[in-house]
């Protein structure tokens, strides 16, 4: 059973086509992520199916009701974390907990449960305006106010943009805890280490999705040879390799330069090429690609 | 070789109240290098910039920016630093050419040295055919860009950038990170934060802050083997969470 059926959904801003024939499904319970840059397409899709805007063409469902004739009742059984900060900031943190709690009918105590591992991590600062609060602690308050009157699909866009990396491991053991309490989630990010935490990811770009995969059938169909690559001198590496003609692609990847190549390539040559370049304490050797290998290789 | 200093602090902190949100950070950074000024949300960064550039007033310590001395020379201060953000950087309603006009302007260069700016930039940024376009159209990658090439415009000696890449794809990241080892290599010290650990890896050295105080100071290469690890997320959450 698909908690979110989307079919052939298409979206234009005047000139800009946002979404192209869009389709694909979340199963039940499934933590599923839209891995993709800003201006993807991700957030129209997003407000598309909590029936905040309607598609030019194409049709969606949530939990079975259609997000165009049936927006009342999907309004009802979502949780929506929009990508923009949209808490009262001028409000408490408990202020507008209870202000979610009330416009759907329910009190903090009725689901208390479903925030409570959330929630006790700001309830220190309960008295505090939202507005005052860290980006960290105002991203735990948003999921909460999307949480209060326990949805049955979560709707977060980019949830963890411009967090911390301690307040994103957190954020994410977070929605693994949600998954099995039975709450499907579909959640976006551009950080693309994230996506390995999904179920299964959509690389989206431009309005087209480029694969629909688990994370490791996304890796796994990577068809090219890759190589790290290191040196004293990063950044001339980084100049010296492209000029060379080996492989086809050259980024940088943290420590490393990756080389891409559809054909092996020939190391000793690699390394006598650097080393005539001047270059010294050179590493290079075959590596295994990463899903941001394969989001450059499709882009 | 790197020989002269472009930024260096001696106990700088900043109190709010009772609240000491920098406590006493010490920090050499030298001219034509990249330094990653890293920390969770709330650790003390923001507050730290805003001294460095000459925007807040410090408690107490020494800092002194290319050159010039945080308490006594602020106005100098911002005519040699060149600052970069996420949330301030062009004006969306202002077209690339007339920003760069308006930012050059504030800078004091003449109509002449604008006009080569201008030019200059649209072609470094291959923007020509769109330089009289609305900045707000522009996808995010090329404002980020445009806003770096921006910053700057005065050729200023440091140039202080605050979570510059937030939420572009992993192509514009890359590409905008080649903008910064271009600069770096011409001599601009790069002063960068940033959330991606990825990018750490690519500053000569880091430094990571938390609860006010500098707790790691090193290239990324001494932080990985100080904390046995072999990625720069590992260094960061052990030593955030410890503390």
């Amino acid at each position: 059973m698909s908690d979110i059926i989307i079919r052939n959904i298409s979206k234009s801003y005047e000139e800009v086509e946002a979404l192209k024939k869009i389709s694909f499904e979340v199963e039940e319970g499934e933590l599923f992520g839209l891995i993709g840059p800003d201006g993807a397409g991700k957030t129209s899709l997003f407000r598309i199916l909590t029936s905040l805007l309607i598609p030019d063409a194409g049709e969606a469902e949530v939990c079975g009701f259609h997000t165009v004739r049936d927006y009342k009742q999907i309004r009802k059984i979502i949780g929506y974390m929009p990508g923009r900060f949209s808490l009262y900031q001028d409000l408490s943190v408990e202020e507008n907990l209870t202000f979610f709690a009330t416009i759907f009918g329910t009190t903090i105590e009725e689901n208390y449960s479903l925030i409570e591992d959330i929630y006790v991590q700001i309830e220190p600062f309960k008295k505090r305006k939202a507005g005052k609060l860290s980006g960290g602690m105002k991203q735990k308050l948003a999921l909460c106010c999307a949480l209060i009157h326990k949805p049955r699909v979560l709707f977060l866009d980019e949830p963890t943009t411009g967090v911390d990396a301690v307040s994103r491991d957190e954020f994410w053991a977070m929605l693994k805890r949600l998954k099995t309490q039975g709450i499907s989630i579909l959640v976006s990010t551009p950080y693309m280490d994230e996506a390995s935490l999904c179920d299964r990811i959509a690389l989206i770009q431009n309005g087209n999705i480029l694969a629909i995969e688990s994370p490791e059938n996304i890796i796994g169909g990577y068809g090219k040879h890759l190589y790290e690559v290191k040196s004293d001198q990063f950044y001339q590496l980084l100049l010296d390799l492209r000029a060379s003609g080996f492989g086809e692609r050259i980024e940088a990847f943290g420590e490393y330069l990756h080389m891409s190549s559809v054909n092996p390539v020939d190391q000793r040559q690699v390394r006598e090429f650097l080393e005539d370049k001047g270059h010294r304490e050179i590493q290079l050797r075959e590596t295994q690609a990463n899903i941001e290998d394969v989001f450059l290789d499709l882009m | 070789m790197k020989t002269t200093t472009a930024i260096e602090i001696k106990d700088l902190t900043k109190k709010f109240g009772d609240f000491t949100a920098v406590n006493a950070i010490n920090l050499k950074v030298s001219k034509g290098e990249i330094f990653g000024f890293l920390g969770a949300n709330g650790a003390g960064k923001t507050t730290a910039i805003r001294m460095l550039t000459g925007l807040s007033m410090p408690s107490s310590g020494e800092a002194n920016i290319a050159g010039f001395d945080v308490y006594k020379q602020r106005e100098s201060i911002k005519e040699n630093i060149g600052y970069m953000s996420q949330k301030f950087s062009l004006y969306g309603d202002l077209s690339i050419r007339q920003n760069i006009r308006f930012y050059g302007g504030i800078y004091g260069l003449s109509r002449k040295e604008i006009r080569a700016k201008t030019e200059q930039i649209l072609e470094e940024l291959q923007l020509e055919e769109y330089a009289d376009k609305v900045v707000e159209e522009l996808p995010l990658g090329w404002k980020q860009r445009l806003a770096f090439a921006v910053s700057n415009v005065h050729d200023p000696a440091i140039v202080f950038l605050d979570e510059p890449t937030g939420g572009v794809d992993p192509v514009t990241r890359r590409q905008f990170w080649e903008m910064i080892y271009e600069s770096a290599a011409k001599g601009v010290t790069i002063f960068v934060t940033t959330h991606y650990m990825d990018e750490a890896e690519y500053c000569d050295r880091i430094c990571i802050m938390v609860a006010g105080k500098i707790e790691a100071l090193g290239t990324p290469q001494e932080l990985k083997q100080r904390f046995d690890t072999d990625n720069m997320d590992e260094v960061f959450l052990k030593l955030v969470r410890t503390n």
